[in-house]
């Protein structure tokens, strides 16, 4: 690990101060990412300001009907606010289905979204990597990509996105409430917060340089019935290979988004519109224009069976 | 070719040579003094509470709650594994919360009370977990043992908290401590030796005493 300077800070105000101060400066607030990344020497920040003391690890109601979830509430509590277990049945799933239980009492909402991804090549220093090093190359290209992705990738870069909250929170059309060093916010459908890799796949999200994540928001309730079914290569502590969230309404529409296949979340309006009809039909809108390797072409036809199993359980 | 001088090494900078040599494998990955952003390594101050005691230290801002239990505290019970959390070895509980020590810094600890297998129980006094492991030989080589018992400990207080886990049929229904849930809960613990039907046998007995 590279050494750096660090400091605590007790407001949203002073994070994104501080951080503005420091140049090579980063958040840290679970840790359990940055720090793994960190020990890699992946991520080498010089300084690192400590928000676990800003107070946004509470769940409120909104006044439109939804939840406002703070940035910093852990894995664990979100996955088990009695609201979410009813109302969002979707998201407590997917995020259930994530890492370890130590590394959901760690993990939080914010830090959740801006995880880095798991490509073997991303982890190792060794492998040239457009990600680590921009113009460097992509070692998966022709390399193991059992795991990467088939959707909206490019020349440059073929990794996922590994979240599964991410997943449930596209399926319920979250919005991303952010503060940069001006005091300035925003509010950031999650549709738009991840990008794709393109030729700059080293900018994972729309966030500034700076830009502090502070709430994440819930629409009203959609009701449905909710379902997160996650395909991996052992039955717990796993990386997705393929996971599809899922809501799915008396009448047989619904809306359907997958983890495992793309550098985001990956949902298409267009394949909503196809869910009544079943499972062949939305994959094929969801996968219309997928480029897989050799390797990992079998997430093709895997997509559409998790979409076939959680339909049946949906109309159970 | 190579000049005579870059040969001539004094018997002194052979010693320190040899001597870093034989140093090494006595500090296995713990943070090595690397130069800072202003060239050197950096200090900070932190106050926590370990088993009940409280400790004031000056550490490099780089030594995880690991090393600072292990090498700052010596309550080497605490073990690194893989030292990226994937394997549960170091699992303490921290604010009743199990974590993984590798993965959080000490300096993101101050005023945080931390429980360690020396916490949980002695040899003259053992935790009810402590035995039931013992009885039912949930280890082989014990390297994961402390890890196991200190998030067997803290997950039983999860299923009683009514925190769901990704086995539980029913979100809504109160949660069961049955051998499926605690096989999930645990997979962030890995026994390489597999005494993986053991340890939850020793879990069992002590869930049938908590009744």
């Amino acid at each position: 690990m590279k050494a750096f300077t660090y400091e605590r800070v007790s407001s949203p105000a002073q994070a994104v101060a501080a951080v503005a101060r420091n140049p090579g400066a980063k958040f840290i607030a679970g840790g359990t990412n940055l720090l793994d990344l960190m020990k890699l020497q992946i991520e080498t920040p010089t300084h690192l300001v400590d928000i676990n003391s800003l107070k946004l690890d509470g769940i409120e109601a909104t006044p439109e009907g939804g939840l406002r979830i703070g940035a910093l509430m852990r894995n664990t509590d979100l996955a088990a606010d009695e609201r979410i277990r009813r109302d969002y049945g979707v998201l407590s799933r997917a995020l259930l289905a994530g890492a370890s239980g130590q590394l959901r009492n760690r993990a939080t909402t914010a830090g959740n979204l801006l995880q880095r991804t798991r490509c073997p090549y991303f982890y190792d220093t060794a492998h040239p990597c457009n990600k680590r090093e921009p113009g460097s190359g992509c070692s998966a290209l022709d390399g193991v990509s059992r795991q990467l992705g088939v959707v909206g990738v490019s020349e440059a870069c073929i990794a996922t996105n590994p979240s599964d909250m991410a997943v449930a929170m596209r399926a319920l059309d979250a919005t991303i409430e952010t503060v940069d060093a001006d005091g300035k916010t925003r509010a950031i459908p999650i549709a738009e917060f991840h990008r794709l890799p393109g030729d700059t796949p080293h900018v994972e999200t729309v966030l500034d340089p700076g830009e502090l994540i502070t709430a994440v928001t819930l629409p009203p309730p959609v009701g449905g019935k909710q379902v997160y079914r996650k395909v991996r290569d052992r039955a717990s502590y796993a990386f997705a290979l393929v996971s599809v969230a899922a809501i799915v309404q008396p009448d047989g529409t619904g809306r359907v988004a997958l983890g495992g296949v793309a550098h985001k979340p990956w949902r298409i309006e267009g394949a909503d519109a196809e869910l009544s009809r079943g499972a062949k039909a939305a994959a094929a809108a969801l996968l219309a224009d997928a480029k897989p390797t050799r390797d990992n072409a079998f997430k093709l036809p895997l997509v559409e069976r998790t979409i076939a199993t959680v339909l049946t359980e949906a109309r159970a | 070719m190579v000049g005579s001088d870059d040969l001539n090494l004094n018997r002194r900078d052979l010693m320190v040579g040899a001597g870093a040599c034989a140093a090494m494998p006595a500090m296995p990955g713990t943070a090595k003094a690397q130069p800072g952003p202003d060239g050197n390594p950096v200090e900070f101050q932190v106050s926590l509470t370990v088993n009940g005691k409280s400790h004031t230290r000056n550490v490099d801002t780089r030594t995880t709650l690991l090393d600072l239990l292990r090498e700052n505290l010596h309550l080497t019970g605490t073990k690194k594994g893989c030292d990226h959390g994937q394997c549960g070895a170091c699992t303490v509980i921290v604010d009743g919360r199990r974590i993984n020590s590798c993965l959080t810094l000490a300096v993101m600890q101050e005023g945080s009370s931390v429980t360690t297998i020396e916490g949980l129980g002695q040899p003259d006094n053992l935790h009810p977990m402590q035995a039931a492991f013992i009885k039912h030989d949930g280890y082989q080589c014990g390297y994961c043992t402390p890890g196991q018992i200190c998030s067997s400990v803290a997950m039983l207080e999860e299923i009683k908290a009514g925190i769901p886990s990704h086995v539980t049929a029913d979100l809504l229904a109160p949660v069961q401590p049955t051998e499926t849930e605690m096989r999930e809960r645990m997979s962030g613990n890995i026994c390489r030796c597999g005494a993986y039907s053991n340890i939850v046998e020793a879990i069992t007995e002590v869930v049938e005493r908590q009744g």
